[in-house]
C-alpha cells in the first residue's frame, strides 16, 4: 500500500512534465526541435565507429581545433556538416582564432551574435569536395554563406583571400578538411 | 487493501483525465507525438484516406502506398522487368520495353504526375518518366497498369519530366544532358560541347478521351542541363517553367565547373505560342527513331511501333517563345504555386530562395526589361521578374510544394529539414528536421490548383540508423508529417522501394471507385485466348508449338502434353477462366529460363519456352488460388529432336499417346 502511495507524486510529476512537452513551445525553432527528447539532432548521433569519419568528427578528433568545434556547436552547424555533403571545410586552428583581435571569439560565441557566427563559419564551407588538384589560381569559390572567396595558387601552395594558407588536408567520409592558419572573414554584405 | 486501492486508482484516473484535458491541443496542429500513432493507424479492414504514388528511382517501377498508414499497396511494373507479373517476360508485355535500341530491361524512374482537369487531379492516369533511356509512361488508374510508353528522341537523361499542363493537354520532357541531335553525326569530340551539343524540351500531346500520347513538337535549345519543370496554371496557363543549370556549358567536373556563374536560369516557355507556330507549319521535320508502345486492354497485348518523325522549333528563330530568368546557383526544383502567380526556383547551392511573379514576368516581357541574351534567348532582369527572396531558409533548398493556404514548404537537403514559409511576405514560419537529408517532398495535390493540405511526406535520401540495420544497403525512408496546423508534426517513418524521387497523392475516392475487378472473359480479344476448357488444344506448326491452355480452380487444361521436342519453340497461352476478383493464377514450368506468369481473371498471357533437354517437365500454379492449389499442376513430356512421339494432350485421362503405349503393353 505504501508503495502505491509513493508512486502518486511521481505520476503527478510525470503528467506535469508531459503537459509541458505538449505545450508546443518546444517545436517553434529548429534548435528547439532538436531538443525534442525522442529525436535530438541529426546524423551526428548515428552510432557508427566503422565508417570513415565525417568532416565534423575529423575536426572533433583534432586537439588543434577545439575552438572551431565549440563554434560549430554554438552555430548549430554540426547536423548539417554531418550530412551527405560533399563538403570542403577550411578549418582554422586554435592558433588561427587567437590571431583575431582580443575578445572577437568570445563575442562571436554569445547567443546574441549567433547570426554573425553562422555567417563566419559558413564562409569556411564549400559544397563539393575539392581535391587539392582542383584549386586554380584566380579561382572564385562561392561559399555556403553566399559570399565569394578568392583562391591563389603559387608554387603549388594554396592561399585563400590572400592571407590564409592551407597547412594540411584530411580526407573525410563526406568531403575534405583543409587545415588553415587564419580565420576567413566574409566580406561585408 | 481493496478499500485503499479503490480511491488511489480513482485518484490516478482523475489525474490521468486531468492530464488529458489539461494538455488537450488547441488545434490539430498542436497534436503532439503522443497521438501520432492514432493519426496514422488505420484499423484492420478499413481503407486509407489517400492513394500515394511514389517513384521507384533505380528500381524503374512505381509503388502505391496508403496514407496515412504508410502501408505498401502495390508495386506497379513500368520500366523494369518484373518476374512477379511476368512484365517484360510474357510475349504480350515484351513490346512495352522495346526502344529504338531494342529491348531495354530497366530504367531509372524519377518523377510522377497525376492527370489533371482544370488544374485539379482527376484520377484518370499517372505519368512516369524513364530517366536513362528517355521515355514517358502513362499508367491507367483503373487497372493500375502501364498502358503506354513513348520514347523521346533528341534527348538524354529525361529528368525534367513528366510534368503536365492544367488540362493534361501536354506532358513535357526536358533533357538533363544536352547531346548532339539524333539526325546529326554524334561522333564529335566532347570538347566541342558548346558548338555541337543541344538541349530539347518535348511537348507530348495527350488524347483527352483515350489518353494516348503523341510527340507533338520539340523546342531546340542551347546546350545546358534542364533539371525540373512545372506548368503555369490559372493566369499562367499557357506557360511552362523549367530550371536549368550548367549555363557554363561545362562537360567535365561539373561539381566545380557548373557552379561558376552566380546565376543560372528558370526558363519560361510560352507553349501556346509554340503551338501556334506548329499549327502554322513553321516546325522543321526531322527524321529520327523512337518507339511508341501501347498496351491494348481488349487483346491483353502490347504493340511497339517505331516512329520516324519529329517536329522541331529552333527557339533562336522564334524570339517570343522562350525567356530566361536569372536564378541563383544551379536551380533544381521549379515549382508553381496553386494560384499560378508564383514560381519558386530552388538553387541548391544558394543561400536564399527566389520567388518569381508571373505578372511581373509578363510586364518585363512587354516592356522588354531585358538584361541581354543567352544564346539568342532574351534574359529578363532578375529584379524585374522577382516577387521576393526567402532569406536564410536553410541550407541546400531543393523542392517546394504548397498547402493551398498561402504557405510553401521547401526541402533543405544539407540542413536536413523542411521549411514552411509564407508566399505573401516570404517569412519563414516553421522548420522541422527530417531524418535524413530530404530530396523531394509531396503534399497531396501540392503542385495542383487544389492542394489537399493535410499531410506532407518527405522522401529522405539517407536512412542510416532509422530502422533495424540490413547490411550496407538500407531502404530509403519516407516521413509523414501532419501540416494541418501552424506547426508541422512528424507522425511516422516508413521504408520505401528503390529510391523515391517525386510522388503524387490523391483522395482515395477519386480512384478507388473506378478500380477494375476482373477482365470480362467475353471481351477477351487476345488472338491466343482459349474460350472455354473444351477449346483448349495444342497445335504444332513446324517447330512452333502453341499450347492453348485454360486455368480455373484447380486445374490446367490440358494438363498432360506429349509429343513436344527439344528445340521446339513452345508458346504457353494461358487464359484464366475465373471471373472472380482477386483470383489470379500463376504459371511456372521447371527450368524455364524466361520467367513465370501471373494471369488475371479473364486475361490471356503467353510464356515462351524452348526446351533444351528431353524429359518430363512439371508445371504448376504459383499463386495460392484455392484449397486445392497444390493439386493445380501438370506435365509436359519433351522428347529428343527427330522423335516420332505424336503430339497429344489431355485432361482427366491418359493422353492418346500414353494410351496407345499402355494398350500395346497390355
Amino acid at each position: 500500500m505504501k508503495k502505491l502511495l509513493s508512486i502518486l507524486p511521481v505520476l503527478a510529476i510525470a503528467f506535469t512534465i508531459s503537459c509541458n512537452n505538449n505545450s508546443g513551445s518546444k517545436t517553434e525553432s529548429r534548435s528547439a526541435t532538436s531538443e525534442t527528447p525522442a529525436i535530438p539532432g541529426g546524423q551526428e548521433n548515428v552510432k557508427d565507429d566503422i565508417s570513415q569519419k565525417d568532416v565534423v568528427k575529423v575536426a572533433m578528433s583534432s586537439p588543434d581545433h577545439t575552438t572551431l568545434v565549440a563554434a560549430l556547436k554554438q552555430a548549430d552547424l554540426v547536423s548539417s556538416l554531418s550530412n551527405a555533403g560533399p563538403f570542403t571545410v577550411f578549418a582554422p586552428t586554435n592558433e588561427a582564432f587567437k590571431k583575431l583581435p582580443a575578445g572577437t571569439v568570445e563575442d562571436l560565441m554569445k547567443d546574441a551574435n549567433k547570426d554573425k557566427l553562422v555567417d563566419v563559419l559558413q564562409y569556411h564551407v564549400f559544397v563539393s569536395a575539392l581535391h587539392p588538384d582542383f584549386f586554380k589560381d584566380g579561382q572564385t569559390l562561392n561559399m555556403v554563406n553566399g559570399s565569394d572567396m578568392k583562391v591563389s595558387v603559387a608554387n603549388g601552395k594554396v592561399t585563400l583571400n590572400g592571407n590564409a594558407h592551407i597547412v594540411s588536408s584530411i580526407p573525410a567520409s563526406n568531403g575534405i578538411v583543409y587545415v588553415i592558419d587564419e580565420v576567413l572573414l566574409p566580406p561585408s554584405k | 487493501m481493496k478499500r485503499f486501492l479503490f480511491p488511489i486508482l480513482s485518484l490516478s484516473a482523475a489525474l490521468f483525465l486531468l492530464s488529458i484535458t489539461g494538455c488537450k491541443p488547441k488545434n490539430a496542429g498542436d497534436a503532439t507525438g503522443s497521438d501520432a500513432a492514432a493519426r496514422v493507424y488505420v484499423p484492420p479492414g478499413k481503407y486509407d484516406e489517400l492513394y500515394n504514388f511514389v517513384s521507384g528511382g533505380f528500381s524503374g517501377q512505381v509503388t502505391v502506398y496508403g496514407i496515412p498508414s504508410g502501408r505498401l499497396l502495390r508495386v506497379i511494373p513500368v520500366f523494369s522487368l518484373d518476374p512477379q507479373d511476368g512484365w517484360g517476360y510474357s510475349e504480350e508485355t515484351k513490346p512495352m520495353l522495346n526502344t529504338s535500341h531494342g529491348m531495354v530491361p530497366w530504367d531509372d524512374q524519377h518523377h510522377l504526375e497525376l492527370s489533371q482537369t482544370n488544374g485539379e487531379i482527376d484520377g484518370r492516369w499517372l505519368f512516369a518518366n524513364g530517366n536513362n533511356t528517355p521515355r514517358i509512361a502513362r499508367l491507367d488508374l483503373k487497372t493500375f497498369r502501364t498502358a503506354e510508353i513513348l520514347e523521346i528522341p533528341n534527348s538524354a537523361g529525361n529528368h525534367s519530366s513528366p510534368f503536365i499542363t492544367e488540362n493534361t493537354e501536354y506532358v513535357v520532357a526536358g533533357t538533363r544532358f544536352s547531346v548532339p541531335m539524333d539526325d546529326k553525326n554524334g561522333d564529335v569530340p566532347i570538347g566541342t560541347y558548346k558548338k555541337n551539343f543541344k538541349g530539347t524540351v518535348s511537348f507530348i500531346s495527350v488524347d483527352p478521351q483515350s489518353g494516348n500520347m503523341k510527340l507533338a513538337f520539340q523546342l531546340l535549345l542551347p546546350g545546358v542541363d534542364f533539371d525540373l519543370s512545372h506548368a503555369g496554371k490559372g493566369p499562367s496557363h499557357g506557360w511552362f517553367f523549367f530550371s536549368c543549370y550548367n549555363s557554363e556549358q561545362a562537360h567535365t567536373l561539373l561539381e566545380v565547373n557548373a557552379s561558376q556563374r552566380d546565376k543560372d536560369f528558370i526558363m519560361a516557355v510560352n507553349w501556346k505560342k509554340a503551338e501556334e507556330y506548329i499549327k502554322q507549319g513553321k516546325g522543321q521535320k526531322q527524321t529520327v527513331k523512337y518507339a511508341h508502345n501501347v498496351y491494348d486492354e481488349s487483346t491483353h497485348s502490347a504493340t511497339s511501333t517505331i516512329e520516324t518523325q519529329t517536329t522541331v522549333l529552333d527557339v533562336k528563330d522564334f524570339p517570343d517563345i522562350v525567356y530566361m530568368i536569372p536564378c541563383p546557383k544551379s536551380p533544381h526544383g521549379c515549382d508553381v504555386d496553386p494560384t499560378g502567380e508564383y514560381i519558386v526556383g530552388s538553387g541548391k547551392l544558394a543561400a536564399l530562395i527566389p520567388v518569381f511573379s508571373f505578372s511581373k514576368i509578363q510586364a518585363a516581357i512587354a516592356s522588354k526589361n531585358f538584361d541581354g541574351e543567352y544564346a539568342g534567348i532574351p534574359v529578363i532582369k532578375y529584379e524585374a521578374a522577382l516577387h521576393g527572396e526567402v532569406k536564410k531558409p536553410g541550407l541546400g533548398p531543393l523542392h517546394t510544394e504548397f498547402d493551398g493556404k498561402g504557405n510553401a514548404y521547401t526541402t533543405m537537403f544539407i540542413s536536413s529539414e523542411i521549411v514552411k514559409w509564407s508566399l505573401k511576405d516570404l517569412k519563414v514560419l516553421d522548420r522541422h528536421a527530417t531524418y535524413y537529408s530530404p530530396g523531394h517532398l509531396m503534399i497531396p495535390g501540392g503542385d495542383s490548383k487544389k492542394p489537399y493540405g493535410k499531410y506532407l511526406i518527405a522522401y529522405n535520401k539517407i536512412t542510416k540508423d532509422r530502422y533495424l540495420p540490413t547490411g550496407p544497403e538500407l531502404a530509403q525512408s519516407a516521413q509523414l508529417f501532419d501540416i494541418s496546423g501552424d506547426k508541422m508534426k512528424l507522425l511516422s517513418d516508413y521504408p520505401s522501394i528503390g529510391e523515391p524521387h517525386y510522388a503524387q497523392a490523391a483522395p482515395a475516392d477519386l480512384i478507388a471507385k473506378n478500380s477494375t475487378k476482373i477482365f470480362k472473359i467475353e471481351d477477351n480479344k487476345n488472338p491466343y485466348a482459349t474460350m472455354g476448357e473444351k477449346n483448349s488444344k495444342v497445335v504444332r506448326t513446324g517447330n512452333r508449338v502453341d499450347v492453348y491452355m485454360t486455368m480455373i480452380r484447380s486445374h490446367f487444361s490440358p494438363d498432360n502434353i506429349e509429343g513436344v521436342k527439344v528445340g521446339d519453340d513452345v508458346y504457353f497461352h494461358l487464359t484464366n477462366m475465373e471471373q472472380d476478383w482477386d483470383v489470379p493464377h500463376g504459371f511456372a514450368i521447371r527450368n524455364a529460363n524466361t520467367a513465370e506468369l501471373l494471369v488475371m481473371p479473364g486475361e490471356t498471357q503467353t510464356l515462351k519456352w524452348t526446351p533444351d533437354v528431353s524429359g518430363i517437365y512439371p508445371f504448376y500454379c504459383t499463386d495460392f488460388c484455392s484449397a486445392l492449389h497444390q493439386e493445380m499442376q501438370g506435365y509436359i513430356r519433351i522428347s529428343p529432336k527427330g522423335s516420332n512421339v505424336p503430339l497429344s494432350f489431355s485432361l482427366g485421362k491418359n493422353s492418346d499417346t500414353s494410351d496407345s503405349v499402355l494398350t500395346k503393353q497390355q
